[in-house]
């Protein structure tokens, strides 16, 4: 009896599983909104992957006698810029370090709140207290300004966004986590699996975290988007990758101060944060509504 | 309600001790030495063991957090290095003008927002609600540090209608005054405005649908005073939660903001702080902010027990942007 009965609630599981993941792929295609946000998404990743078949020049060749040229201009889709690098291929290849920082800082961010709003919220107790204090801690800074001071502390580059755009992501996930699991643990079947003898990390891994994930999918997806902004403003403050890397908020920078003799700097990188931002959000929306309507995010 | 108060008063210090701490584990504890960040590449050895003989970095950890707890206690932020000053002077010269921007800011976002959400609510699925969406989704998507680009672009440099930079004063005139203030408000509106927009029709839905809502129809109440009187006032409770954290949005914004209009806060203070790799100033301003978060949301908390007097905290940890 003892060993027939986890199987059954397993496969009760599973079958529940396959159940709830049919309906919520007939919900999102049938939301037009959330497939075009996907289609977007999608393709600003295949502009970042093949980034180097489709710019038309090489993003960092410089080129003075050539600098802030006009749209159309020599061969130059949109222009170059005040050092005569040609702004397509800078923008084309801007999409990935937005996307790299999109997702990699907020899968930092989420490996990392994940597991302490795990624990805070299974374990409970000092412990809970302990780390939910330390989060709230981390929330009364507004999130930008916390990823500036990281940033100002670790130094310009990649990596270094990455890490500091993450860190500011990690409360987000841990209280987004901590309110799941405190509803999941008290669920007869985690009674059942406890009595049965498993181990905490069991618990957790196999049974509370399964259940943690649709409010974690949709928060990490709006999560990237809030990322990609965030990358954008440290490299407009100069604080974000290293030049001459292109960078969306870095051509944004340098096209602040040329407004005047070439706006298209500027429109055009602006244009592209915003174009994939939305998308992402508008796929976001779509996987709420699918997965968890009750979400507030 | 006092009691309340002082209560919730209490609960906060715990909080502002941990941002206390966090702010020194970032610039004590992380890989990198800020007074070598601070001196840049080209610094000598011995001019980074000065400064940090100077900053107290030499100093055993635990010397320096009783130290730092011990400053702060009194009031005292540090001296910046560059501005020669302290730094509670520095802030409290520019705090003011960043008060006036996130003020108005917020003026226009729930002027704007919340009647455009709630018309969307009211009209669902017409033509002004699909505008609404459209115009919120694009609104919370948008990079504002772009958005003020583009308006001095437009406004400024093409229609010469607002100036690109700067904050007037009123010995200018008010009109010049307001002028000034124009477009860093709108820009740093935008996102509050739209979340406000968002927020507000999926919570009026939500109370639209409810029995007494259908009653008061039933009962021949004008529209007006269906939406306006009962339905509005019950689904102001996720709008106040909102606004706990719009708060954030618009103080960590006006660094943006600031920067693209060169208008003189604390944002800005950061910015060129940063520059100059003042890091006290960075340290102290970053604090100060994370402080006054914390201030509104307990704010924000008594207008929740104000506006909702069923909530109740005494059981739990639970409150507005939280």
């Amino acid at each position: 009896m003892t060993s027939t009965q986890p199987s059954s609630i397993e496969t009760r599981e599973v079958k529940k599983k396959e159940i709830n993941e049919r309906s919520f792929i007939r919900k999102l295609l049938k939301n037009r909104i959330a497939a075009f946000g996907l289609f977007v998404t999608i393709f600003m990743t295949i502009i970042a992957i093949f980034a180097p078949l489709i710019a038309t020049h090489s993003p960092n060749e410089m080129d003075i006698t050539h600098s802030l040229l006009g749209a159309g201009v020599d061969g130059h889709f949109l222009g170059t810029d005040n050092y005569g690098r040609d702004l397509f291929s800078r923008i084309v290849y801007g999409a990935r370090i937005s996307l790299i920082v999109g997702v990699s800082a907020v899968l930092f961010g989420a490996v990392f709140g994940t597991f302490l709003g795990l624990i805070a919220g299974y374990f409970g107790g000092k412990l809970d207290s302990l780390i939910m204090r330390t989060m709230d801690g981390l929330f009364a800074f507004p999130f930008i300004l916390l990823a500036i001071t990281l940033m100002t502390v670790l130094g310009q580059g990649l990596v270094n966004v990455i890490i500091a755009i993450g860190i500011a992501n990690i409360p987000g996930f841990a209280r987004i986590v901590r309110g799941q699991v405190l509803s999941v643990k008290e669920e007869e079947f985690i009674e059942v699996t406890r009595s049965l003898g498993a181990t905490h990390g069991r618990i957790l891994f196999q049974h509370v975290l399964p259940n943690c994930l649709a409010p974690l999918i949709v928060y990490g997806t709006m999560s990237i988007a809030g990322a990609i902004i965030s990358e954008a403003a440290l490299s407009f403050l100069g604080l974000g990758v290293q030049p001459p890397t292109a960078s969306w908020g870095s051509i944004l920078k340098d096209g602040k101060d040329f407004l005047v003799l070439n706006p298209q700097m500027a429109t055009f990188s602006g244009l592209a944060i915003l174009i994939t931002v939305l998308g992402i959000n508008l796929f976001g929306d779509g996987l709420r509504d699918a997965l968890d309507p009750k979400m507030k995010v | 309600m006092g009691k309340y108060i002082l209560k919730r008063l209490v609960d906060l210090l715990p909080t502002i001790f941990v941002v206390a701490i966090i702010v020194f584990v970032i610039t004590r504890l992380i890989p990198g030495d800020p007074a070598a960040v601070m001196l840049g590449p080209q610094a000598s050895v011995e001019d980074i063991q000065e400064l940090r003989d100077d900053l107290g970095l030499n100093e055993p950890l635990h010397t320096q957090f009783f130290q730092y707890i011990g400053d702060l206690a009194q009031g005292d932020f540090g001296v910046s290095l560059t501005y020669n000053q302290p730094v509670i002077s520095l802030i409290m010269d520019r705090f003011p003008n960043t008060l006036i921007l996130a003020i108005s800011a917020l003026v226009i976002a729930l002027l704007i927002g919340i009647p455009a959400g709630i018309i969307s609510a009211s009209k669902q699925n017409s033509v002004m609600d699909y505008t609404v969406m459209v115009i919120s989704l694009i609104g919370v998507s948008i990079p504002i540090f772009w958005l003020g680009v583009m308006l001095v672009l437009y406004f400024s440099v093409n229609l010469g209608w607002f100036p690109a930079t700067g904050m007037g004063t009123m010995d200018e005139g008010f009109i010049t005054y307001i002028k000034h203030l124009v477009l860093p408000s709108i820009t740093l509106a935008t996102i509050p405005m739209a979340t406000f927009a968002r927020i507000t029709r999926s919570s009026m839905l939500e109370v639209i649908s409810q029995d007494y809502i259908k009653t008061a129809r039933a009962k021949g109440l004008k529209e007006f005073f269906v939406i306006g009187k009962h339905a509005f006032k019950n689904a102001l409770t996720p709008i106040l939660t909102v606004l706990g954290m719009q708060v954030s949005a618009l103080l960590g914004g006006a660094v943006l903001t600031e920067t693209i209009f060169s208008w003189p806060g604390m944002g800005r203070l950061i910015v060129d702080a940063i520059d100059k790799r003042d890091f006290v100033v960075v340290q102290g301003t970053v604090l100060f902010i994370a402080i006054i978060f914390v201030l509104v949301n307990l704010l924000i908390d008594v207008l929740y027990k104000i506006v909702n007097p069923r909530v109740n905290y005494s059981s739990g940890k639970g409150g507005a942007g939280k």
